[in-house]
């Protein structure tokens, strides 16, 4: 089957997001849509999944106009998808999820799941994925979770399947079991839209790569060209891919953690017995698979969790057990995964979003009073440091893009006399520009002389700026290693795997 | 002690077993102070009488007569028992079996031997009288759920409620015919709840102000009409008729559980299908998934082609029709006649019904029936002149409630997207 | 100037509007209600004319009996015209203070919805004193006042700590919390410390005279300083919340309770201390109102006050400023509701549907948008709670 489109355009209030975007995917063929966060792309499926309707512009399946408005008319094109972000209900079954919006029933409508439990146990022998179609979904590991997902839309028969970022939560191995998944789906007829924005896999894939930028198709590409031209096209000029690092002294050990378990309230460890020390003038990089403890033992050593055994020394003080502004106060920095939900206040002000970790502090307040005068010269002296890019600093949070969003968590978390910081996924959902800026500050950190912990799931962020990488796997670290492992040997790592 | 116990066991537990394992220390506890106050302590002499017979059942159990205090040292003895067996069975990681059900079984009664000394206690008047003033509690819970599961927040069920008793009165007074009454009060309830989903669905209004908000809005209406027309027009806008008992054939007549169960109003009987169609449509049905689905992760049921507002609008609908007709129970249910607020809260013990029975069908019906009983056997221990404020086991079912909502059962977890309004594209 | 204008037609344009909505369809209740306009219903000229002076005389009777009264002028000059106008300050008194309760529990991302049992609280433990005791007059207000001030955080600051600690939601603990101090107040009036002497019935004594707020504008009004006291409250709170660094706190927590707790905020001490504050100002009104016009404590002492707060603080805006005016405009309806009931046909529970209404309209602009054909109607960030999970 073969899905096209022609002068797809959408708008948000000023945002073009598609700007007249013209693409088609033949029978059987691969195609990466390539773009860096933000280009539209996310936008553009929407809208060809029913989710979003476009301003103008219309869809073709196998030549034919067909009016998609809701995911039921995807559906019943022939157009499935795998979202990002899993569309499967955590408490329920995995045969459940199945069936969901595709129920057939017996008398008074009950549910009736033998053809279908018979019908999905069948089609998982065909791509000899083993599934348990009574399992609950919350209980199954992320890369289980996927494969519920691309079973889903092949049991109603989807002939276009689309993928939205599907590797952002897989380990390399799992990614490269996902490719040859893909490429048995290609063998079988099936046409694939896979939206990525990493350069390694797309080469890998596809048969042939649409570049997004801005909302518009910039180019088409071949897979055989080079990942530098790649990125170019996409960034819209030249990309350095691997930041500047100078070798450098490091120094004494500041952050020492050892004997470290977090557990969830019912009693579960999500964390357990983990020992590791950073050292000033280090960048110590955490890499493994999304939710194998790493948020957790980010949060647990800025005390934002309950559960919390074992020690955390920073410079010779114990750090666990003090409530959260102290352990601010004793010299870490902590930029959290989410800047949305955790790092800014989207209703208030630049200026004020710049001092809810020093709103106590002179100059900002004397006694309970707040000074405005003072708060708004240090946010104008932030806002100019840090290349923040807003109308007014009275302006809200939500008002800014996601790279001037991130800098003005930077801006307010650099500001206080440190030791360490810790930073969290920080160039997750970024654009390149933003990505360099960022990296350019964590390694100035580091070049300053603190200790730097980086969490992130981008293997190629770890690579480019650790100084020694620990892989997180099941709450535990398995081994930490110098960076200059092989990309292989991280991924048996993140897989658990460690000889 | 206590604490030490607690200590001794709680550690390597799972939670669910240090819930019970607290639980049953309470029950211990209490069984414990019962057994030395009244089982020990105490020197009155008195007979406790307890009945379980109405008068028409097949075969009639005679009254049993005991003495207060030998009654409350077997009772009391037999809940500190209860409580220690299924102590030790926590204890070697079996479920607490009988254990908690024996011991407040016992304390209960062991309660009543002390309370009722001299006095007769009606056990099986009792529980229909429970189940009675439970019915209100019952379909209010149900409505919250038919909500709640689809994630809109239902906090005007006692409008509903309100709405369905005073359409039910007064259409059956004007037509003289309970029937109509009982038509007109489920379309009472769904008119509110079409005003809740208008509000919370289309114009993306905070759930739980607007809850409120109908409310006050029906209550004022009630009010309001109720002094205008129905004070002074009594006899064609209130003088509604109201349904009789009906008594089943044959099971009607099983002793005890006869006339608790199967010789009620036709509005209990409705409340028996009712909560039976919820329970087996909810699990075991297309529309139950879809709805499970769309109160825990919307964005996945609209992925799958659910209009994920459409359907929650539809089952709010059907929400107000449960409640509206529970409403039905104050006038032709019961008295036939609306008084002012008469609902009295009802809805929001409902609500708590709701909350303590974890959102689960079986669990709400089972708090709405234990709040029934605290109900009653606070009316009845005030009738007997039992030296207990009412007004302090009138509180029970609010105390319940705040003691389920803070863990202290257990973690209370609510439908994953209730009360969030949903709209493509807003992040989830 | 013009911009400050524009500001206030803007944040004002909303809630005048939905007054006006409100207004129109109680109308039509009232209209359609009565008996006499009812049985003319064939000769339709007689039916609006009589259906319009039906309601035109409801309303004129609800603003006679709260702004001024010719009646009441006539004779003893314009001041005495002004009663309902000070009868109505005497009833916002109250309402102003517990919805200030319900506002600040919104600015911090709390929906306290026990204003009422926080009010009884309020009012039990300032009658107590008040009746208990004798002593110079200054320091018993100022001790009755503090009685239901700290009686009344403390039940409140209950609910914060149970918020903070087991996550149990604010707004069902406070529910089961009204109707146990409702059952509380009608089991303490019963006792032999409140019952008064020589009487059965569930009344408690009089404060005495030292514990009395004074008049303001002498014996004929029952105007009193608590008004004075209300309104030094809202200051208060409008001060706490935008120049100190608490208020800072309490905002930032209920903007983004998460992003506040990264940043090193407790929101459990937020919690606390929010629920406490609200109930202090709850329990303020509570004593203000038996110290003030009361004198004795009844089992309906807290009438509606509430719940109204809700309804005055979700009119308000959650701001200061908006919860006064909208206690005293409610303040008004309550008041004028009572001659209303008195001189014409239609009951005082009309107030209710008036109120329930204009807040209904208040929180779905979309709808009154839709109604007057406005396009850009301003809206302000809507208040919000967060479901049971949040």
């Amino acid at each position: 089957m073969s899905l096209e489109l022609i002068g797809i355009t959408k708008r948000f209030g000023e945002l073009v997001a598609n700007d007249a975007i013209d693409l088609k995917v033949g029978d059987g063929e691969i195609l990466a849509i390539l773009g860096e966060n933000g280009a539209g792309k996310s936008t553009l499926m929407n809208i060809v999944y029913g989710l979003l309707r476009p301003d103008s512009g219309e869809i073709k399946v196998d030549g034919k106009v067909v009016a998609i408005t809701e995911p039921n008319d995807a559906l019943a094109s022939g157009i499935g998808m795998v979202h990002q972000h899993f569309m499967l209900i955590p408490v329920f079954t995995v045969l459940e999820n199945i069936i969901l919006g595709h129920e057939e029933t017996s008398q008074f409508g009950k549910l009736n799941l033998t053809q279908a439990r018979e019908k999905l146990l069948s089609l998982a022998a065909n791509f000899g994925f083993e599934i348990d179609p009574d399992a609950i979904i919350e209980d199954l590991p992320v890369g289980v979770q996927q494969r519920v997902e691309i079973l889903k839309a092949l049991m109603y028969d989807a002939k276009v399947l689309i993928l939205d970022e599907p590797t952002a939560v897989l380990t390399p191995q799992e990614t490269d079991e996902l490719i040859e998944v893909i490429k048995r789906l290609r063998t079988q007829g099936t046409s694939i839209i896979f939206i990525s924005h990493k350069l390694r896999e797309v080469k890998a894939l596809a048969d042939r790569i649409t570049v997004i930028r801005r909302g518009k198709v910039v180019a088409t590409a071949d897979p055989s060209a080079s990942q530098e031209e790649l990125a170019s096209l996409m960034v819209g000029r030249p990309v350095n891919l691997v930041p500047d690092k100078t070798s450098h002294e490091i120094g004494e050990k500041v952050l020492e953690v050892s004997g470290l378990t977090v557990s969830d309230p019912t009693g579960r460890a999500l964390v357990s017995n983990i020992s590791f020390d950073v050292r000033a003038g280090e960048i110590l990089a955490v890499a493994g698979v999304q939710g194998n403890g790493q948020s957790e033992l980010a949060q647990a050593l800025l005390n934002l969790e309950d559960h919390v055994n074992g020690s955390i020394k920073l410079g010779t003080q114990e750090v666990v057990g003090l409530s959260v502004r102290h352990t601010l106060d004793a010299g870490i920095a902590y930029i959290p995964e989410s800047r949305e939900l955790d790092g800014l206040i989207s209703s208030f002000s630049i200026a004020d979003n710049l001092i809810l970790d020093t709103h106590r502090e002179k100059p900002y307040s004397r006694g309970i009073l707040i000074s405005d005068s003072a708060v708004e010269s240090d946010a104008e002296v932030k806002v100019k440091e840090f290349d923040i890019r807003a109308l007014s600093i009275s302006d809200p949070a939500s008002s800014l893009s996601g790279g001037n969003k991130q800098k003005v968590v930077l801006a307010r978390e650099l500001s206080r006399p440190l030791k360490l910081l810790v930073a969290c996924q920080p160039t997750r959902g970024l654009d390149v520009g933003s990505i360099e800026f960022v990296h350019e500050r964590i390694l100035a950190e580091r070049d300053a002389g603190r200790a730097v912990l980086l969490f992130s799931t981008e293997l190629d962020e770890v690579l480019a700026l650790a100084d020694r990488i620990a892989v997180m796997y099941a709450g535990k670290i398995l081994e930490i290693v110098d960076a200059q492992v092989t990309r292989e040997k991280l991924g048996l790592l993140m897989a658990g795997i460690s000889q | 002690m206590k604490s030490t116990l607690a200590k001794l066991s709680l550690k390597t537990l799972t939670a669910t077993q240090r819930r019970q394992t607290r639980l049953l220390i309470v029950l211990f506890i209490l069984s414990l102070v019962e057994l030395k106050a009244f089982g020990v302590s105490n020197h009155a002499h008195a007979k406790t009488t307890f009945g379980f017979t109405l008068g028409r059942e097949w075969v009639i159990i005679e009254k049993w007569m005991i003495d207060s205090r030998t009654g409350c040292f077997i009772f009391s003895s037999l809940a500190v028992l209860g409580s220690l067996v299924g102590l030790a069975r926590v204890r070697v990681k079996k479920g607490p079996g009988l254990g908690i059900g024996l011991a407040s079984f016992s304390l209960m009664m062991g309660f009543l031997c002390w309370a009722a000394a001299g006095k007769f206690i009606p056990i099986t008047g009792m529980l229909q009288g429970s189940l009675l003033l439970a019915v209100p509690l019952v379909f209010g819970s149900m409505s919250g759920l038919l909500c709640e599961r689809s994630g809109v927040i239902n906090i005007a069920i006692e409008g509903q409620l309100l709405a369905g008793a005073f359409a039910s009165g007064v259409v059956a007074s004007l037509t003289h015919k309970t029937t109509w009454g009982l038509l007109v009060a489920p379309l009472a309830g769904a008119l509110i709840s079409t005003l809740l989903a208008t509000f919370a669905i289309k114009f993306s209004v905070d759930q739980v102000i607007l809850g409120f908000v109908l409310n006050v809005l029906v209550i004022g209406l009630t009010n309001f009409l109720y002094k205008k027309l129905l004070i002074p027009y009594q006899s064609t806008w209130n003088s509604g008729p109201s349904f009789s008992h009906i008594e089943i054939p044959i099971i009607g007549k099983i002793p005890i559980i006869g006339p608790i169960f199967f010789n009620q109003t036709v509005i209990v009987y409705l409340m028996y299908i009712i909560v039976a169609t919820i329970t087996f449509s909810l699990f075991r049905t297309k529309w139950g998934l879809r709805t499970r689905a769309i109160g825990e992760h919307p964005s996945a049921a609209d992925s799958v082609g659910i209009d994920v507002n459409k359907l929650r609008f539809r089952n709010v609908v059907i929400a107000g029709l449960v409640s509206g007709l529970g409403g039905a129970y104050f006038t032709v249910g019961s008295v036939g006649t609306f008084g002012k607020e008469m609902t009295a809260g009802a809805g929001f013990i409902a609500l708590a019904a709701l909350i303590f029975g974890k959102w689960t069908p079986m669990g709400a019906l089972s708090a709405a029936l234990l709040f029934g009983f605290a109900d009653d056997l606070q009316g009845t221990l005030s009738i007997i002149g039992v030296s207990i404020p009412s007004e302090f086991m009138l509180m029970v079912p609010y105390i319940a409630t705040i003691i389920a909502v803070s863990g202290l059962v257990g973690r209370v977890r609510a439908p994953k997207a209730d009360g969030i309004h949903y709209s493509r594209g807003e992040s989830h | 100037m013009k911009k400050f204008l524009d500001r206030v037609l803007g944040t004002a344009l909303l809630p005048a509007l939905s007054f006006v909505m409100a207004f129109f369809i109680s109308g039509f209740v009232i209209a359609l209600s009565d008996s006499k306009v009812l049985k003319l219903i064939h000769s339709p000229g007689k039916f609006i004319t009589t259906a319009l002076s039906t309601v035109g005389n409801a309303y004129l009777a609800l603003f006679q009996g709260s702004i001024y009264d010719p009646n009441l002028a006539r004779g003893k000059g314009f001041l005495q015209g002004l009663y309902p106008l000070s009868e109505t300050i005497v009833t916002a008194t109250p309402l102003i203070l517990t919805g200030l309760a319900v506002a600040l529990a919104f600015q911090s991302g709390l929906f306290n919805i026990g204003a009422q049992g926080q009010f009884i609280f309020g009012a039990i433990s300032a009658s107590y004193v008040g009746f208990h005791f004798i002593m110079n007059p200054i320091l018993h207000v100022f001790l009755g006042l503090l009685a239901g001030v700290v009686a009344a955080a403390l039940w409140a600051g209950f609910v914060g700590l149970l918020k903070a600690r087991t996550g149990a939601h604010e707004v069902i603990v406070t529910i089961m919390m009204n109707y146990i101090a409702g059952f509380f107040i009608l089991w303490i009036l019963k006792t032999t410390a409140f019952l008064r002497p020589h009487r059965i019935d569930p009344i408690a004594p009089e404060v005495n005279i030292s514990a009395r707020l004074p008049h303001l504008a002498g014996a004929n009004f029952r105007l009193h300083a608590g008004i004075l006291i209300s309104l030094l409250a809202a200051y208060f709170v409008w001060w706490l919340l935008n120049r100190t660094t608490i208020g800072f706190r309490f905002r930032a927590v209920g903007a983004n309770a998460a992003a506040a707790k990264t940043a090193g905020i407790s929101v459990g001490a937020v919690t606390i201390s929010t629920m406490a504050l609200c109930g202090a100002l709850a329990g303020l009104g509570g004593a203000v109102h038996v110290l003030g016009s009361e004198y004795a404590l009844t089992a309906d002492i807290a009438g509606s006050f509430g719940f109204d707060a809700i309804t005055v603080a979700l009119l308000g805006r959650a701001k200061p400023l908006g919860t006064v005016f909208a206690a005293l405009l409610f303040g008004a309806l309550r008041t004028g509701g009572r001659t209303m009931q008195s001189n014409t046909t239609t009951p005082l529970d009309i107030v209710l549907v008036i109120q329930a209404l204009i807040v209904l309209f208040i929180a779905a602009p979309a709808l009154v948008r839709f109604v007057f054909r406005i396009k850009n109607l301003k809206t302000q960030d809507a208040m919000t709670s967060k479901g049971w999970n949040g």
